[in-house]
């Protein structure tokens, strides 16, 4: 069965076969959170600081074309040949290009979001080039022929034995190892073989600096600065959204980041990439790819200022239930339900559905993006462009018509209680997703409304 | 041309300026209280931290520490009895090293990180490819958060830095914490008065 | 005297009338002037909720033809008053309904924010389980929320505190979502049912033999999971313990 035909509550269904599965993935996650909630709070100026941080995404965002200018200029006289892509084609055009100058056929990859949204593995190897990813979590999933299911974790959603067998079958581990610390060692002798023996490697990048050209790589195994500084060519690719004014607000958002994703105090690396080094060639792919379009979204900009820490997921109680993959887009969980229907809101049509507006997505969030206000906002916009399914919008309109109307309500309220046939979650038959694990209340002998007239007035 | 068709969608669809927040207040913590900080966050991550009373005691005991291994890189010249650093341009030379050394000038409390630019690292590579990190701080380089650390940055010019902090690792793997994913094993670092 | 218009969801109408009935006695007991405009229906928060927020109009006309003459009005329904606070608008009546989103009050809140309840007179002699709902609490504060960083403070606590008995039980997860969320409910029915599955087990085997809050749609989604599973365990709105005894 192919998933990307299937809607998220499908795929969740499909998740939730397994209930212990669901308990050990809900848990994984939540101890994350925690682990969160620790760092944080360790942090008595916390609050001020994802204040800070929102505000100076906000500039960042409201003069995004200036500090794109200045970066680029300060990024040449740095040395970096700098790219810009208009779509996910362009560049993966433009990197297929680098490579094919150089006459590379096979390159090391450390974790990228955007080229996992730009779907460059795929893209090469149709043109016959070889990608390895280097992160490890991404390696595990590139082995499994799997998209990542969280953007800091890509394969949390995988158990040890599983990533036994896999690497028992690709690395050549002996069957049956499930010990993190022993395949962990193999993925180390495998990837190092790659990074030594790669020519071009490809990373992504964190923060961009408009002040100095300089970009910041963050990651806890070093696998990014392994490739960038043994090949002879390094290709870092960036949403444009990824810039930041000046080098010392860095301070304020590598203070969140870590803190945030793992509750880390900082990831273990943070590279800060300003000239190539001698005899390097260093590119830099500025990538809009909807971005623009988002931007003139007044309700949706503030997404834009995601800086990828997973916060939002690892606290989303659906996200911990139904896993990565339900959402079929490269960024799950709160932050892509409302990225995803920027690009197509036929196809993501469900996500933002995908959510019981809990809010505690927002809350947690470094940059304080309003996530659940505005997959509130995408239903509206989702609904009007037509695309609610109309079984749906039949439902909708009846109620509405009921409950608009105090006489028809009351009426529908005492014959047999009308009202419950249309309220989704009191419809009294075997076919509603209601009954099939909860009971209904009990019908009280009256309603308030009902007690209410014969006792107070 | 994208560029172009980028920045004039920007600049059609950016919102009004909005003003840049004022920096984040400057603490000041005192200097033992630094180190201790520091300490203990990065023995939480992995790290081990010697305190010493005076630079001389440091050699002693990365030569007790790293007896047993084959190729040790110094940078630092004051450290006489250990191989030094040489050049080669070619970074994939450096893939048998065991022990590299470093100095730092600056370390922040708040999260063990340990700021080194190209020019102390000897060759960009060495921090990484290396099976052990080595790096000496002397204690009055410490600051207490990144907002000092970038203070104490400022406009540098570097052609490549970054901050370590602890051991390379991973968690990918049903979130069990494995140190040495790609980079060093091990990390050690000597804070001296 | 100030005039409390009570404003009762839908939903507690038809299926927890004894919750309303709750509410309009302990106002009724702090000497408020409470009436019940009998023309409301609904907020409209269902549909607004399942992006039909556009087709909300008659229901938001309806409600400030209900409610606009009230010095307070005070529902036992955080989700409803939050929808209220942040959706109500109306063509032909603005003013009104900007009015209306300001002295809207979830019951919780308008007892310890506007009556300022220090001394109730209640007895709940047992154990229960208190249950964060998110629109409540992440809405209109009623408690302090995990995930920040602040000083703690529970509005609903601060009430419960004052009933003779009563013994709140502690959660491993203190405020996690109960997976109502609407039409959630029904169109995402595996993560729905899992979230009020998890939620309730919290409860039981920290010893409840309540479990409240002040939204009872989020205790309606876990009664219909303690029901499913032949539980004990009961749920009553907040209203009915504090004024219970």
């Amino acid at each position: 069965m192919n998933s990307e035909t299937k809607t998220h509550p499908e795929l969740s269904d499909l998740f939730n076969k397994d209930e212990q599965r669901v308990d050990w993935h809900d848990q994984t996650l939540w101890w994350i959170r925690q682990k969160r909630d620790k760092s944080a709070h360790s942090i008595p100026e916390w609050e001020i600081l994802r204040e800070k941080a929102s505000e100076i995404k906000n500039n960042a965002l409201s003069n995004l074309a200036d500090y794109l200018v200045s970066f680029e200029q300060k990024a040449l006289a740095n040395g970096i040949i700098v790219h810009w892509a208009a779509d996910a084609q362009e560049h993966n055009e433009i990197v297929h290009g680098i490579l094919q100058k150089h006459g590379i056929r096979k390159m090391v990859k450390s974790k990228s979001m955007l080229t996992e949204e730009c779907h460059l593995n795929e893209y090469l190897e149709k043109q016959g080039l070889e990608v390895i990813d280097s992160d490890l979590g991404e390696r595990i999933v590139q082995l499994a022929k799997e998209p990542p299911s969280h953007i800091v974790l890509p394969c949390i959603h995988k158990k040890k034995e599983e990533i036994g067998d896999l690497f028992h079958e690709h690395l050549g581990v002996p069957a049956g190892t499930s010990d993190p610390q022993i395949l962990t060692e193999a993925a180390r002798q495998h990837l190092r073989e790659t990074f030594l023996t790669r020519k071009a490697a490809l990373t992504g990048v964190n923060f961009a600096i408009a002040e100095t050209g300089e970009f910041v790589v963050c990651t806890n195994e070093g696998n990014a600065d392994m490739g960038a500084h043994l090949a002879d060519v390094h290709i870092a690719c960036m949403g444009i959204e990824k810039i930041i004014p000046k080098r010392k607000h860095l301070g304020v958002f590598l203070r969140l980041l870590a803190r945030s994703a793992t509750g880390q105090p900082i990831t273990t690396y943070s590279s800060h990439f300003k000239k190539p080094r001698a005899g390097q060639e260093m590119h830099l792919v500025l990538v809009d790819n909807g971005r623009t379009i988002q931007m003139g979204r007044e309700d949706f900009r503030a997404s834009l200022k995601c800086i990828r820490c997973g916060a939002c997921m690892n606290t989303c109680p659906v996200y911990r239930r139904s896993g990565g993959h339900s959402y079929n887009y490269t960024i799950s969980g709160p932050i892509g339900a409302i990225l995803a229907p920027n690009l197509d809101r036929e196809k993501y049509a469900d996500l933002p559905f995908a959510s019981t507006l809990c809010g505690s997505c927002s809350n947690v969030c470094p940059v304080k993006i309003d996530i659940h206000q505005q997959l509130y906002k995408w239903r509206q916009v989702i609904v009007q462009e037509g695309y609610a399914t109309s079984s749906k919008k039949m439902s909708m309109k009846i109620m509405n018509y009921t409950l608009s109307s105090p006489s028809v309500y009351r009426t529908a309220g005492k014959a047999g209680r009308w009202v419950l046939k249309y309220i989704p979650f009191a419809v009294n038959n075997h076919f509603n997703p209601w009954y099939k694990q909860r009971d209904m209340p009990d019908a009280p002998k009256e309603s308030f409304g009902e007690w209410y007239k014969k006792n107070v007035k | 041309m994208s560029r172009d068709k980028i920045l004039a969608a920007l600049r059609q669809n950016q919102p009004e300026s909005v003003p840049l927040p004022s920096s984040m207040p400057l603490v000041r913590v005192e200097i033992l209280e630094l180190q201790a900080k520091f300490k203990t966050v990065a023995e939480g991550i992995g790290s081990t931290v010697h305190l010493v009373d005076e630079f001389a005691a440091i050699q002693p005991l990365i030569l007790a520490r790293f007896a047993e291994e084959k190729r040790i890189l110094s940078t630092i010249g004051e450290l006489t009895a250990l191989p030094a650093f040489e050049l080669n341009s070619d970074p994939h030379t450096y893939a048998n090293v065991d022990v590299a050394i470093f100095k730092s000038g600056l370390g922040v409390a708040e999260n063990s990180a340990l700021w080194l630019t190209e020019d102390q690292m000897g060759i960009r590579v060495l921090p990484f490819i290396t099976q052990h990190i080595v790096i000496l701080i002397p204690l009055s380089a410490l600051v207490p958060d990144m907002h000092a650390a970038y203070q104490k940055i400022g406009e540098a010019e570097y052609d490549f830095g970054t901050f370590i902090a602890g051991p390379s690792k991973t968690a990918d793997i049903e979130q069990s914490l494995v140190l040495g994913a790609h980079g060093p094993r091990s990390m050690t670092i000597f804070i001296y008065a | 005297m100030k005039r409390v218009g009570l404003f009762i969801p839908c939903y507690v109408d038809q299926f927890y009338p004894n919750a309303g009935i709750a509410t309009y006695q302990l106002l009724k007991k702090l000497g408020l002037d409470v009436t019940y405009p009998t023309g409301q229906t609904c907020c409209g928060q269902p549909m607004a909720n399942s992006g039909f927020e556009h087709l909300t109009q008659d229901c938001n006309q309806l409600f400030v033809d209900n409610f606009a003459e009230f010095d307070y009005i005070v529902s036992p329904s955080g989700s409803c008053v939050l929808h209220v606070k942040e959706h109500l608008h109306t063509a032909q009546s603005e003013n009104q309904a900007a009015e209306i989103r300001t002295k809207v009050y979830e019951l919780v809140e308008f007892l310890v924010d506007v009556m300022k309840v220090k001394n109730l007179k209640a007895k709940f002699p047992h154990k229960v389980g208190l249950h964060q709902s998110c629109h409540g609490q992440r809405g209109l504060l009623l408690t302090q929320m995990s995930e920040l960083v602040a000083p703690y403070f529970s509005k609903p606590q601060q009430l419960l505190s004052q009933v003779e008995g009563l013994e709140l039980i502690e959660l491993k997860r203190e405020d996690e979502c109960c997976g109502f969320g609407g039409t959630f409910c029904v169109v995402e029915e595996a993560v729905s049912v899992k979230m009020g599955k998890d939620r309730v087990k919290d409860h039981l085997s920290n010893g409840a033999e309540y479990i409240t809050g002040a939204d009872m749609s989020c205790l309606m989604h876990m009664e219909g999971i303690l029901k499913r599973g032949n539980s004990k365990v009961k749920v009553l709105h907040i209203a009915e313990i504090l004024n219970a005894g």
